[in-house]
């Protein structure tokens, strides 16, 4: 396993693997999307309490799960590249950041339009709302460290630290609800407990919150290939395969 | 019919907060997936500008 693994932290073996990937992922995911929005427009019944306002929790609670996931990836790709001097960690952290930024700042927006008909406000500094909008100026202090430093390795660095430092913020956003009094309501799916939710309500969420997953990593892949592009572009490999595409393409 | 699809676009009332949280949604996994896409094209091209002597974008 460590020597598939071992294989697949090369650029070249990583970029390969990607561009098979990427169409899968992207069928799957738009395919899902289809499902889940019928599901959850169409299908899915309006709430007792909350009528038909409740639907903005298919496009809310995806992305605000995703900016958690996208932290973690770009963590977990810093982690790979400060500790074990991995290449790879800096393309995958460098690639998550845009994403999870765009996806939080989503998380942020969706859950202001579904706050202010339920709660009568957009905005209250509660727990839960100011830890997901530091999760946002986490992500773009990452952004701002990457373009204000030129040299590659000590950009990855800073941004690696900055990154793995901020990780305590995700159990913070989890447990929000639980540690604190908030406004925001507690979670909807928990380990230990059953769904506080509808089956038929369910179902398309979680339908919706794995579409937004896999686009989210066919994105990543897209982006991982930029960014390994732009770093490997003297390699042999990428000329080759610059050749093969540029054949394939008919463009000489 | 055209009752049935008034009354789903009204969303019970909360139509101006469904239909932009959706629109927003759209928007963002639509214009990521344009840029990334659109970015490894530039740069594929770009590329094999510098890299192939001769090289003419079709």
């Amino acid at each position: 396993m460590f020597k598939t693994l071992h294989k697949y932290a090369s650029p070249m073996h990583f970029f390969a693997l990607a561009r098979a990937l990427t169409p899968w992922l992207f069928g799957i995911s738009l395919v899902l999307f289809g499902v889940g929005l019928v599901w959850g427009l169409f299908l899915a019944p309006a709430d007792y309490q909350q009528g038909e306002s409740f639907r903005i929790i298919y496009v809310h609670v995806p992305s605000a799960w995703l900016s958690m996931f996208a932290y973690l990836v770009m963590a977990g790709g810093g982690a790979l590249s400060l500790v074990w001097k991995i290449k790879l960690g800096d393309v995958i952290a460098r690639a998550a950041a845009p994403l999870g930024a765009s996806f939080t700042a989503l998380a942020l927006v969706t859950g202001a339009l579904w706050g202010k008909p339920m709660w009568g406000t957009w905005w209250v500094w509660d727990a839960r709302l100011t830890s997901e909008l530091l999760l946002l100026f986490l992500y773009l202090g990452y952004l701002a460290l990457q373009s204000a430093i030129e040299d590659r390795r000590a950009a990855a660095r800073a941004g690696a630290v900055l990154a793995v430092v901020g990780i305590v913020n995700i159990p913070i956003i989890h447990y929000s609800v639980v540690w604190w009094s908030t406004l925001h309501q507690p979670a909807t799916i928990t380990k230990m407990g059953a769904p506080t939710m509808a089956t038929s309500m369910l179902i398309p969420l979680l339908i919706m919150a794995f579409a937004f997953q896999l686009f989210f990593l066919a994105l990543l892949l897209v982006r991982a290939r930029c960014e390994i592009l732009e770093f490997e572009q003297r390699a042999q490999w990428v000329k080759t395969l610059l050749g093969a595409s540029d054949q394939s393409r008919g463009t000489r | 019919m055209m009752a049935s699809l008034r009354d789903f676009l009204v969303m019970g009332g909360y139509a101006s907060f469904v239909w932009p949280a959706y629109g927003l949604g759209v928007l963002v996994l639509g214009l990521n997936g344009v840029l990334a896409l659109r970015r490894e094209r530039y740069l594929l091209r770009e590329m094999a500008k510098r890299n192939l002597p001769g090289y003419r974008v079709a």
